[in-house]
C-alpha cells in the first residue's frame, strides 16, 4: 500500500474527511514553491500537484494564468518530479499529479510512472484520459504501485461511473459542476443525489473537486462523499500573495 | 481505410476528452454510425449539397498553367462551393446530425474564417444559435470573415489566450463544450478532435474526392498521377484522398506551410517536423517541444496555422501512403499571383500552397489539385505582401 492508500483506510476507519489541494508545480515561481509546498502540507492531507500544459482545455482562467506563468519560467514534467523529490526530504503527506496526457506520453508512460514512484509520487490523475484509453495509463501504475485516480462527471451514466470507479486504486474524483474548474458560488444541484447513487454502488472513496472553493460548500456536501479537491481558489489566493495558512485553516473548519 | 472500434488508424486516433464530454462524444458517435449508411438521411444531405451548395463541384483543366509547367493540371473547384470553400460539405452533414440528436446551439472555432462562416451559414439555415470562436490573431487578418459571420447572425467570440490563433480558438472552444455540452453541438471544421470526428469529417469530405474520381475517369479514362492538396487540419486534402486510397498507382501530396521556412520555428508544418502526442482529443503528429508543450506556429494563411494535424494523415505519413511537403509563405504568395494571373482564379491563400507545390512535380504527369477556397476574403493579407505595378 502507499502512503494514499494507506491515508484513505485509515481515514474511512475513523470516518475522517479528507482534504486535497491542488497546486500549480512552480507557480509563482520555481524558486518559491518549496514553501509553497510546505505551507500546504501543514495543512492539506492530499497534495495535487498540476504539471503546467500550453494546453489545458478541461481549465478555466485561474489555472490557464497560472499554468501559463509556470510554462515561462520553464516548469516542466521532469521538475515536477524534482519537486517532488526535494519535497519528499521534508515531508510525508500524500502527493498525486494531475497532468494532461501529453506531457506524459512525451516523456514516455513507462519512464514517468517509475521516475515517480522513485521520487515518491502517490497517485495519478489524467484528465483527459477517460476510460476507453486508461489501459497503458492503469497498467503502468500497478506495476509501480501508484493509485490510480479516475475521474466521474455529472454527464457520466451510473453504469459508466461504476465501471470507472472499478478501476481506481485511490479515490474517484467526481466533479461538481458541468464546466472546467474555476471558482464557483455554488456547485450542481444534482451533486448529492448524483454522489448517494454512486455510493449505493461503488465502495471506493468518493473525492468532490471543480468549483469547491469555500468552507460552505464543503460543509454543505461532506456527508455525501469522502473529500474535497480545492485548486483555483488556492491559486487565486497564491497569486494575489495573501496569507495560504488562514485560508487552508478556513477550509479545514468546514470539514 | 475504417477506423478501429475505438477510432484508431494505425497508432493514431483515439478519444482523449475531459470525461464530461465522453457522453457527447459517444451520442455523436453513435447517431454518426446510424445516419451515415441511411438512405433517407444521405438523400437529405445530397438535397442540400446539390441544391444549396451548388455540388457537383466543376474539375475543371488548367491550360495556361498546365503549358507553363509542362504538367497536365485539373483543379478540382471547392472554391466554387457555397460560402466560397469546401468547409460548407462537413458543415452541412453535422448539423443534419446535430438535428438528430436534437440540439439546439452550435459552437464551432475558426482560423481563416471559412469553417466559421460556413457554420454560421448552416446554423442561420437551419435556425440554430451560433458562436464562433476565433483568436484575435485571426479576426485581424480575416476581418471579411468576421463581418460576414456576423451578418450570418454568429457570434464571433474573440479568443485572447495562448498564441490567439486556431489552437487557442479549439480550446476555448472545447471549454465551452464542456459546460454547455447538454444543448451545444460541437461542429469541429477539421479531421481532428476525439473519435468520430477525424472519420466522420473526412465521410463529409470525401465528396470532394468520390465525385474528382469519376470526373477525371470521364475525361480522361485513366486515374491520375497525384493528387495534391494543402494541410493545416486536413480535412479538404483527406477528402481528395481517401476515395483513391486503394488505388496504389495514385501519389497523394499533401501540402504543408512552411511559413519562413522549416529550419527558422515559424512554420506550420506539423507532419514534416512534429512528434506523436496528444492535442485536442487525438493522438497524431504534433508540433512541440521536449517537454510536451505545444509550440506556436506560423502561416501566412490563418487556416493552415495550427500545430496538429489529422490522425489519418499521420497514419498516411507514417505508412507511406502519402509524402507530406511544404512550401512557404513567399511560394505560396508567388502560387496566389500565379494562378490569378494564368487562369483567372483567385485561390485562398491555403489553397495557394497547393498550387505552389506545383513546380516540384515531375514533367508530363496527371494531377487533381484541390482548390479548397476562393481567395476573395485574402484580399487584404494580398495588398499588404504583394506588390502590384501600376
Amino acid at each position: 500500500m502507499n502512503k494514499l492508500q494507506k491515508l484513505l483506510v485509515e481515514s474511512k476507519s475513523l470516518n475522517r474527511k479528507l482534504l486535497s489541494i491542488f497546486l500549480t508545480a512552480g507557480f509563482p515561481n520555481p524558486q518559491t514553491f518549496d514553501k509553497v509546498l510546505l505551507d500546504t502540507a501543514a495543512y492539506a492531507d492530499i497534495i495535487e500537484l498540476g504539471v503546467p500544459f500550453s494546453d489545458p482545455v478541461a481549465d478555466g482562467p485561474t489555472i490557464q494564468y497560472s499554468s501559463q506563468k509556470a510554462i515561462e519560467k520553464g516548469v516542466s514534467l521532469h521538475d515536477v518530479l524534482s519537486m517532488l523529490k526535494n519535497f519528499r526530504k521534508k515531508s510525508s503527506v500524500p502527493v498525486v499529479i494531475m497532468s494532461y496526457s501529453n506531457p506524459v506520453y512525451r516523456y514516455g508512460v513507462e519512464r514517468f510512472f517509475r521516475e515517480a514512484s522513485s521520487a515518491g509520487l502517490d497517485g495519478i490523475i489524467l484528465p483527459d484520459v477517460p476510460y476507453e484509453e486508461r489501459c497503458p495509463y492503469i497498467s503502468a501504475a500497478r506495476k509501480y504501485e501508484i493509485s490510480y485516480i479516475p475521474i466521474v462527471s455529472l454527464t457520466t451514466s451510473l453504469n459508466r461511473a461504476v465501471d470507472i470507479s472499478g478501476t481506481s486504486t485511490g479515490f474517484v474524483y467526481v466533479t461538481a459542476v458541468t464546466g472546467v474548474t474555476g471558482v464557483r458560488k455554488s456547485v450542481s444541484r444534482t451533486l448529492p443525489c448524483f454522489l448517494k447513487d454512486l455510493k449505493s454502488r461503488s465502495n471506493k472513496p468518493i473525492f468532490v473537486g471543480f468549483g469547491i472553493s469555500s468552507r460552505e460548500h464543503i460543509i454543505g456536501l461532506k456527508n455525501f462523499c469522502d473529500g474535497f479537491i480545492v485548486g483555483s481558489a488556492v491559486i487565486e489566493v497564491i497569486r494575489r500573495g495573501k496569507n495560504i495558512s488562514k485560508f487552508l485553516e478556513n477550509l479545514r473548519s468546514g470539514l | 481505410m475504417v477506423p478501429d472500434k475505438n477510432g484508431y488508424f494505425g497508432g493514431f486516433g483515439g478519444k482523449f476528452m475531459p470525461e464530461t464530454l465522453m457522453f457527447a462524444v459517444q451520442t455523436l458517435e453513435r447517431v454518426y454510425h446510424k445516419f451515415i449508411q441511411d438512405k433517407e438521411f444521405r438523400k437529405e444531405l445530397n438535397f442540400y449539397l446539390n441544391t444549396y451548395a451548388g455540388r457537383p463541384t466543376p474539375l475543371y483543366f488548367a491550360p495556361n498553367l498546365s503549358k507553363k509547367l509542362k504538367i497536365k493540371i485539373y483543379l478540382k473547384r471547392e472554391d466554387l462551393c457555397h460560402t466560397g470553400s469546401h468547409k460548407i460539405n462537413n458543415a452541412l452533414g453535422q448539423i443534419l446530425l446535430a438535428k438528430k440528436i436534437g440540439k439546439r446551439r452550435i459552437i464551432a472555432e475558426t482560423g481563416a474564417g471559412q469553417h466559421g462562416v460556413a457554420v454560421a451559414t448552416v446554423s442561420a439555415l437551419f435556425g440554430m444559435k451560433c458562436a464562433i470562436y476565433m483568436g484575435t490573431e485571426d479576426i485581424k487578418r480575416q476581418r471579411l470573415n468576421v463581418y460576414r459571420m456576423k451578418l450570418l447572425g454568429a457570434e464571433v467570440v474573440p479568443v485572447e489566450s495562448g498564441t490567439r490563433t486556431l489552437k487557442d480558438a479549439i480550446n476555448e472552444a472545447l471549454r465551452d463544450w464542456v459546460t454547455n455540452v447538454q444543448t451545444t453541438h460541437y461542429l469541429l471544421g477539421s479531421c481532428l478532435g476525439p473519435h468520430p470526428y477525424p472519420v466522420m469529417v473526412r465521410d463529409f469530405q470525401s465528396v470532394i474526392g468520390r465525385e474528382a474520381k469519376t470526373q477525371f475517369l470521364k475525361i480522361e479514362r485513366k486515374l491520375p498521377d497525384y493528387l495534391v492538396a494543402c494541410v493545416g487540419g486536413g480535412s479538404n486534402a483527406i477528402g481528395l484522398f481517401s476515395p483513391f486510397y486503394l488505388d496504389k498507382s495514385v501519389r497523394f501530396v499533401g501540402v504543408e506551410a512552411g511559413g519562413c521556412g522549416l529550419n527558422t520555428g515559424f512554420h506550420s508544418a506539423t507532419l514534416e517536423k512534429g512528434k506523436p502526442g496528444i492535442l485536442h482529443g487525438t493522438k497524431s503528429y504534433v508540433l512541440q517541444d521536449k517537454k510536451g508543450q505545444i509550440l506556436s506556429t506560423h502561416s501566412v494563411s490563418a487556416g493552415l496555422d495550427y500545430p496538429g494535424a489529422g490522425p489519418e494523415h499521420s497514419f498516411y505519413k507514417d505508412t507511406g501512403r502519402a509524402v507530406y511537403v511544404s512550401v512557404t509563405d513567399k511560394e505560396a504568395l508567388e502560387g496566389f499571383r500565379t494562378l490569378s494571373e494564368t487562369e483567372g482564379i483567385i485561390p485562398a491563400l491555403e489553397s495557394s500552397h497547393a498550387v505552389a507545390y506545383l513546380k516540384k512535380i515531375p514533367k508530363h504527369k496527371t494531377v487533381i489539385v484541390c482548390l479548397s477556397g476562393r481567395g476573395d476574403k485574402d484580399m487584404e493579407q494580398a495588398v499588404k505582401y504583394i506588390k502590384i505595378n501600376e
